[in-house]
C-alpha cells in the first residue's frame, strides 16, 4: 500500500507488487494526495456541469411535454397565447419574431458602435482619455436591467416620438418604418435599449482583442507606409475578426435573454407586423415575465416549453458562433 | 527607420499600452466611482418608482384604523399567505394594524398574483390565498388534499372598481356605454370625435386625434373583470372569451396598472382601464351609461352598490360571487373587482387556525373594512359581509 512515496526512491526490484503501481505512477507524473484530491474535485466539476445541463433540459422537456400534447394550436404557428384556458391554445410564432428581430436590431447598432469604441480606446484616444472611457463602459454593465427597463420606460420612450416620426416621414415608404402614431414602444425601442445594454460586454470584449493584436504587423504597416486607419484595417481588425464575432455572440446571448427591461418597455402583441415601429411581437423573455404570476400550472408548463425554444435557440447562436470562430482559426488571437 | 518608427509609437502615446500595474490601480478607482454612480441612480429610481405609487403607499400610513376591537384570542405564530397584488395594499394595512394589536403573531403576505397563491395554497405552503377569482371546480376538488377532506371556500373580502382612465386634453367628462368601450378597445373606434362617442357626450370638446388604447401585457384579474364585464353588457361588440389575457390583436399594451396608468400619464389621447387607485395625476375616469337614470362615476361607493347586486353562487360554505355585469341599478358601477381569501372549510392547520380566524375576523369586522375606503377599495357590502364573518367563526 505505500503508493504515495512514490516520487521518492523507485521501488526495490525484488518487490514485485508495487512495480507495476510505480511504473503507472511514473508515467502519469506525481500522484500526491493532493494531485489525486485535485484530480478528483475538477472532474468532478466537470461533471456536474454538464449534469446540470442535462438536468435543465431533461426539466424543461419534460414539463414542456405534458402541455405541448394538449395543445389545440400549434406550437410553432399559432399567434395566440391562451395557456391557462381549457384546452390550451398557444403557439411561439411571435415570440420567435419578436425575440430574433429586436436582437438584430440591437446587434445591428450595438456592434459598430462598440467596436468603435473598443478602436478608439486602444488605439486612437489619448492615454489619459481612454482609461476613464473603459471604465465608464465597464459602468454600463454594472446596471441592473429593471434600472434599463425604468430609465427606458420614463425618458426613452416619451424621447423618441421625433426619431420614429422622422423615420415614417423618410423611410415610411419600406413598410419596415411605418408608424400608426402610437406610444413608441415597439421592437425597435427594445433593439435601442437592448443595444445600450449589450454595448459594454462587446466593448470590452473587442477592446481586449484588439489590445493584443502583435505589435509587430502594426510596426510593419506603418513602415509600409500605412496610415492609422490602414494599419488598423490591415493588422488589426483581421486579427481581432474571431473576437469581434464572439464578443457579438456574447451580446447576442444577453439580447436574445434579457427579460424585465424588455416587459418594461415592450407593447406587446399577439401579431406580427411588417413595420418595426408599430406593436407587433413580444420576446420568449418578457413573456414569461409577463404571464407567470397568473398562469396556472398548465401556463407554466406552456410557457417553459417557450423557454426550451429559447434554449435552443441560443444553443444554435453559440453553435453557429463556435463555427465561424473555428473557420477563421488561423487569425484567431483570442482563444474564443 | 526603425527607431524612427518605435519612437513615433511611444509619442503617439495612444498607441502603446498603459502600464498592467496603473491600469489595475485605476480600475479599482473607476469601481468605487461607479459604485456610486449606481447606488446614485438606484436611490433616484427608487424615489421615481416612489412617486408613481405614492398615492396607494401613502394611504396605507394616511389611515389610522381602529385597533381597538382586534380579538387576539389565542391567535401566535407566523401565518404565511400568498396570491393577489390587486388586494395587496388593503392586506399590508390590516397586518399593520392586526400585529400592532397582537403582538403574538407575525403575518407574512407575498402578493405574488392570485395564480401563485392559489397554486401555494394548493400545496400546503400558505395559510390562506388571496385570489382575483373564485377558485375552479378542479382546484376545489384539488383542495380536498390539503383541507383534509373537506374543501377550500372563497370568501369575498376586498371589492374595488376598475377605473376606465382617459387622458384627452380638453375633455374633463366623458360618458361611455359598454358598447363603445368594447369597440375602443377593439379598434373598431379609431378617433376621439367618432360620432359613437359625440352622441353620448353632447357637450363635450372632442378632438379628432386617434385612440391610443393601452391594455395590460400580463395576465391579471383586472383584465379579467373588465372583459368579462364587456362580454356580459355588450356580447355583439365584444366576440371574445373573458380571461386574465387580452385576447383582441392590435392595440398597446403595458406590464402592471402602474405600467398603464404611466402610459396614459405620457400619452395624449390614450385611454386604458387599472385600478381606481392608480387613475391619478392627470388621469381622468370615464363615467359608464349602464342605463341607469344617470352615467356612474367610478368610486367606491358605486362599486359597492354593484357587489350588492351580485349572487353568491358558491356551494355550501363558499361565498363565491357572481357579479351582474348588465346591472342597471341605481349607481352600481358595473366594471367592479371582488378579490376573496381562500382558506380552508375544515381541517386548516391546528397551529395556524387561531390566527387565521382571528385576522381574517378582523378583516371582516366593521373596522378592517372601514380602512379600505381611503385606500381606493370598496367595502363588501353588508349583507355578504355578514355571511363572511359567520363563516369565519365557524372555521375549523
Amino acid at each position: 500500500m505505500d503508493i504515495s512515496p512514490s516520487t521518492t526512491a523507485p521501488p526495490p526490484p525484488q518487490d514485485a507488487q508495487p512495480k507495476p503501481i510505480s511504473h503507472k505512477a511514473a508515467a502519469r507524473g506525481a500522484t500526491r494526495p493532493g494531485d489525486r484530491v485535485f484530480l478528483g474535485l475538477s472532474r468532478g466539476s466537470g461533471i456536474l456541469l454538464l449534469l446540470i445541463m442535462a438536468a435543465i433540459a431533461a426539466f424543461l422537456t419534460y414539463r414542456a411535454s405534458i402541455v405541448l400534447s394538449k395543445n389545440e394550436g400549434n406550437f410553432l404557428t399559432t399567434f395566440e397565447w391562451d395557456a391557462n384556458a381549457i384546452p390550451p391554445y398557444f403557439g411561439i410564432a411571435v415570440l420567435a419574431f419578436g425575440t430574433i428581430v429586436s436582437s438584430i436590431i440591437a446587434m445591428v447598432i450595438a456592434v459598430p458602435i462598440a467596436v468603435g469604441i473598443a478602436l478608439f480606446i486602444t488605439h486612437y484616444a489619448p492615454r489619459k482619455l481612454s482609461g476613464p472611457i473603459a471604465y465608464v463602459v465597464d459602468l454600463l454593465a454594472a446596471v441592473p436591467s429593471i434600472v434599463y427597463g425604468l430609465w427606458g420606460a420614463l425618458f426613452l420612450v416619451p424621447h423618441l416620438t421625433g426619431l420614429f416620426s422622422w423615420l415614417d416621414q423618410f423611410f415610411g415608404w419600406t413598410g419596415v418604418f411605418e408608424w400608426q402614431g402610437g406610444a413608441p414602444r415597439s421592437l425597435l425601442t427594445v433593439g435601442i435599449l437592448l443595444a445600450i445594454m449589450i454595448l459594454p460586454i462587446i466593448t470590452n470584449v473587442s477592446r481586449e482583442v484588439f489590445r493584443q493584436a502583435p505589435q509587430m504587423h502594426q510596426e510593419a504597416a506603418l513602415a509600409l507606409g500605412a496610415t492609422r486607419w490602414e494599419v488598423i484595417r490591415m493588422s488589426v481588425l483581421p486579427f481581432g475578426r474571431s473576437g469581434i464575432i464572439s464578443a457579438s455572440m456574447l451580446g447576442l446571448g444577453r439580447a436574445l435573454g434579457e427579460t424585465m427591461a424588455v416587459a418594461t418597455v415592450l407593447s406587446p402583441s399577439f401579431l406580427i407586423n411588417a413595420s418595426i415601429l408599430d406593436p407587433g411581437g413580444g420576446t420568449f423573455a418578457q413573456n414569461i415575465a409577463s404571464k407567470f404570476s397568473e398562469a396556472t400550472e398548465q401556463g407554466r408548463d406552456a410557457l417553459i416549453a417557450s423557454g426550451l425554444v429559447l434554449f435552443v435557440i441560443t444553443l444554435l447562436v453559440n453553435g453557429a458562433a463556435r463555427a465561424i470562430i473555428a473557420r477563421r482559426k488561423e487569425y484567431s488571437g483570442a482563444n474564443a | 527607420m526603425s527607431h524612427d518608427i518605435a519612437r513615433r509609437s511611444d509619442d503617439g502615446g495612444s498607441w502603446k499600452e498603459l502600464p498592467k500595474v496603473k491600469l489595475q490601480r485605476m480600475n479599482r478607482r473607476a469601481l468605487t466611482l461607479g459604485a456610486l454612480a449606481v447606488s446614485g441612480a438606484l436611490a433616484l429610481t427608487a424615489c421615481g418608482s416612489d412617486d408613481t405609487s405614492g398615492g396607494s403607499g401613502g394611504t396605507n400610513t394616511a389611515a389610522a384604523p381602529d385597533t381597538s376591537n382586534i380579538k387576539c384570542d389565542d391567535a401566535k405564530g407566523q401565518l404565511l399567505a400568498n396570491g393577489s397584488s390587486a388586494q395587496a395594499n388593503a392586506i399590508q394595512t390590516w397586518i399593520k394594524a392586526y400585529t400592532a394589536a397582537c403582538k403574538g403573531v407575525q403575518i407574512n403576505y407575498k402578493a405574488e398574483g392570485s395564480g401563485a397563491g392559489v397554486t401555494a395554497f394548493l400545496q400546503g405552503q400558505t395559510a390562506f390565498a388571496g385570489s382575483d377569482s373564485a377558485l375552479k371546480p378542479d382546484e376545489l376538488t384539488e383542495s380536498a388534499k390539503v383541507c383534509k377532506d373537506s374543501q377550500a371556500i372563497d370568501l369575498p373580502m376586498v371589492g374595488g372598481p376598475i377605473a376606465v382612465g382617459y387622458n384627452v386634453p380638453g375633455v374633463d367628462k366623458l360618458v361611455l356605454d359598454a358598447k363603445t368601450l368594447a369597440e375602443i378597445f377593439n379598434n373598431k373606434i379609431t378617433t376621439w370625435n367618432d360620432p359613437k362617442i359625440e352622441k353620448l357626450n353632447p357637450d363635450a370638446k372632442l378632438p379628432d386625434t386617434k385612440i391610443q388604447a393601452f391594455h395590460r401585457s400580463d395576465e391579471s384579474g383586472t383584465t379579467d373583470n373588465l372583459t368579462k364585464y364587456l362580454k356580459a353588457a355588450a356580447p355583439d361588440a365584444w366576440p371574445y372569451e373573458p380571461g386574465k389575457a387580452w385576447e383582441p390583436k392590435g392595440g398597446q399594451s403595458a406590464q402592471g396598472s402602474s405600467g398603464v396608468a404611466q402610459q396614459v400619464k405620457q400619452t395624449s389621447g390614450s385611454i386604458s382601464y387599472m385600478e381606481l387607485s392608480y387613475a391619478k395625476d392627470g388621469i381622468k375616469t370615464v363615467a359608464i351609461d349602464t342605463g341607469a337614470s344617470a352615467p356612474v362615476e367610478a368610486n367606491v361607493d358605486n362599486a359597492t352598490k354593484a357587489i350588492a347586486d351580485a349572487k353568491v353562487v358558491g356551494k355550501g360554505k363558499d361565498l363565491a360571487l357572481e357579479l351582474n355585469y348588465a346591472t342597471k341599478a341605481e349607481g352600481a358601477y358595473p366594471i367592479t373587482l371582488v378579490t376573496y381569501e381562500i382558506v380552508c372549510e375544515k381541517g386548516n392547520k391546528a397551529e395556524t387556525l387561531p390566527a387565521v380566524k382571528s385576522f381574517l375576523g378582523y378583516a371582516a369586522s366593521e373596522e378592517g373594512q372601514a380602512t379600505l375606503k381611503d385606500q381606493g377599495y370598496a367595502p363588501i357590502p353588508a349583507e355578504i359581509n355578514a355571511k363572511v364573518r359567520e363563516t369565519i367563526a365557524a372555521l375549523s
